[in-house]
């Protein structure tokens, strides 16, 4: 299977081990990515809240040139995601169709669609297959599985999992071997949009956020957004200072997880970046 | 508070300008407050996103769009997912803000706006977010200036932050914002 690859500016920065463990596992599963050439910002919420034009724009010129590689594109920031999906909605019923392939000199909209790569693994690759490959247990560890708004918000618009009650994360990590554990934040917003202009806001949301994910019995959490995983990790520290806690709870990427059970190493899947390191929960619960 | 509605503040011209800008038919609202009770920056907003809605309703076109609401708004969907009315409140705030830009109402929330500012600005200049930068400028504008200075060093030993920006596709993407600009 081949697919164009847009990693999106986080996964280029800040989310430089999403982008990592998302190559390697993609490459384990035999999934072939190629990175969209010369790929650009998708607008994410400033774009879509300033000018309805540019945030159509700057996902269709990527398409355009996503439209070389391949039919389908995949990607793992969910705002991304969704930016790209609004984008391929709005264009196929709008006549702001024309007005916009205007402005970047279109003839045509491209055919590509946009799918998350949880979405390929589920309905693609198949969790069987997954489970069938799968080198190590990740033994009874607790994880909390965190799905924020954008991966499954508005059902319409995300197309793959169920708004209220999804599930696509806990029933990965449970054919791994970790236990996911029940809790109702696991769609709850975390403000990613207000993380620099209204940290404060940020803070409070985040915080609840890890003290029902603890109370939860929670030994981590897993994400597939880069946003979700820096504002609750990056900004742990931040939170426990405000609110007198101690959370240290790991947020890893699905596919870190993932990448551990097909049994790539730990550096490739850039493990070693983490502000709140996973290595002592990883060594307790022996999973090298 | 007490407000009085009359013909003059009742400029149903608003209406018509917000169902334009969103594609969304603020009439079909009936107030139930669902959106409200799920939206996780209620606590701190000036009116409750039901409110908005009604107040848009009415033709109040100042007071809202001088709200701080529209601003906070983060935009998680989660009001348009649950509203039984299919009222896409998330892109009536989009349209609410993108009309307040246009009409050069000062932002109630001035840091929000200054950042989505500095935010497309970069993405304009470079094709990419870059981080360095747009954090830096955003401190310095909003007076912020020592704000999550201290995550830098620990960002770049994890090769987290970029010292560079990566120039990519710089001219198309000045095409773009221009083109988009002047519609
Ligand atoms: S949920 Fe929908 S119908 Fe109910 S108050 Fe909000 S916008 Fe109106
Ligand atoms: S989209 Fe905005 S108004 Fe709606 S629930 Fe989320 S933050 Fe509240």
């Amino acid at each position: 299977m081949k697919y164009a690859y847009f990693p999106g500016c986080s996964l280029h920065s800040t989310a430089l081990d999403y982008d990592e463990s998302a190559r390697a596992v993609a490459k384990a599963l035999d999934v072939e990515l190629v990175e969209v050439p010369d790929w650009t910002c998708c607008g994410a919420s400033p774009a879509h809240v300033t000018n309805t034009f540019l945030s159509l724009s700057l996902p269709l010129k990527n398409l355009q040139s996503a439209e070389k590689i391949s039919r389908q594109m995949v990607v793992f920031c969910a705002a991304c995601y969704s930016r790209f999906k609004f984008a391929e909605k709005s264009l196929a019923e709008n006549q702001i169709k024309e007005k916009i392939k205007k402005i970047i000199n279109l003839e045509d909209i491209p055919e590509v669609k946009t799918r998350h790569f949880l979405d390929i693994l589920i309905n693609e690759i198949g969790l069987e297959n997954v489970q069938n490959r799968k080198k190590q247990d990740l033994k009874g560890i607790k994880v909390a599985c965190y799905y924020g708004c954008l991966l499954i918000r508005p059902p319409k618009v995300a197309e793959f999992d169920d708004p209220e009650q999804p599930s696509c994360l806990d029933n990965l990590v449970e054919i791994l071997g970790a236990v996911p554990v029940s809790w109702p934040y696991k769609n709850e917003c975390c403000g990613a949009s207000l993380s620099l202009s209204r940290t404060d806001i940020v803070l409070k949301l985040t915080n609840d956020i890890l003290q029902d994910a603890s109370e939860a019995g929670a030994e981590c959490l897993v994400v597939a957004c880069p946003l979700c995983q820096a504002n609750l990790e990056l900004r742990q520290k931040d939170i426990n200072k405000k609110y007198r806690k101690d959370f240290s709870l790991p947020v890893f990427y699905f596919t870190q997880l993932l990448g551990l059970a097909l049994g790539i190493d730990k550096k490739s899947l850039g493990l070693h970046r983490a502000m709140v390191s996973g290595d002592f929960l990883l060594k307790e619960k022996g999973i090298a | 508070m007490k407000w009085l509605i009359d013909s003059d503040t009742s400029k149903l011209e608003f209406v018509r300008e917000v169902e334009e800008e969103s594609g969304i038919k603020i009439f079909a609202c009936y107030q139930c407050s669902k959106c409200s009770a799920g939206c996780p920056i209620a606590f701190e907003m000036d009116y409750l996103p039901n409110q908005i809605i009604r107040m848009a309703q009415l033709g109040m076109k100042e007071r809202v769009l001088a709200s701080r609401t529209i601003w906070l708004c983060a935009g998680c969907e989660t009001c348009t997912t649950r509203c039984p009315r299919e009222v896409d409140l998330a892109a009536v705030m989009d349209a609410l803000r993108i009309i307040a830009l246009r009409e050069k109402v000062k932002p109630s929330e001035r840091d929000v706006q200054l950042f989505n500012k500095i935010f497309l600005s970069t993405v304009r200049k470079y094709g990419r977010v870059f981080e360095g930068e747009m954090i830096g400028r955003f401190n310095i504008s909003s007076g912020h200036l020592f704000k999550d200075i201290f995550k830098a060093p620990k960002l770049l030993k994890r090769g987290r932050l970029k010292i560079f920006p990566a120039l990519t596709d710089v001219k198309k993407m000045k095409d773009i914002f221009k083109g988009t600009e002047d519609i």
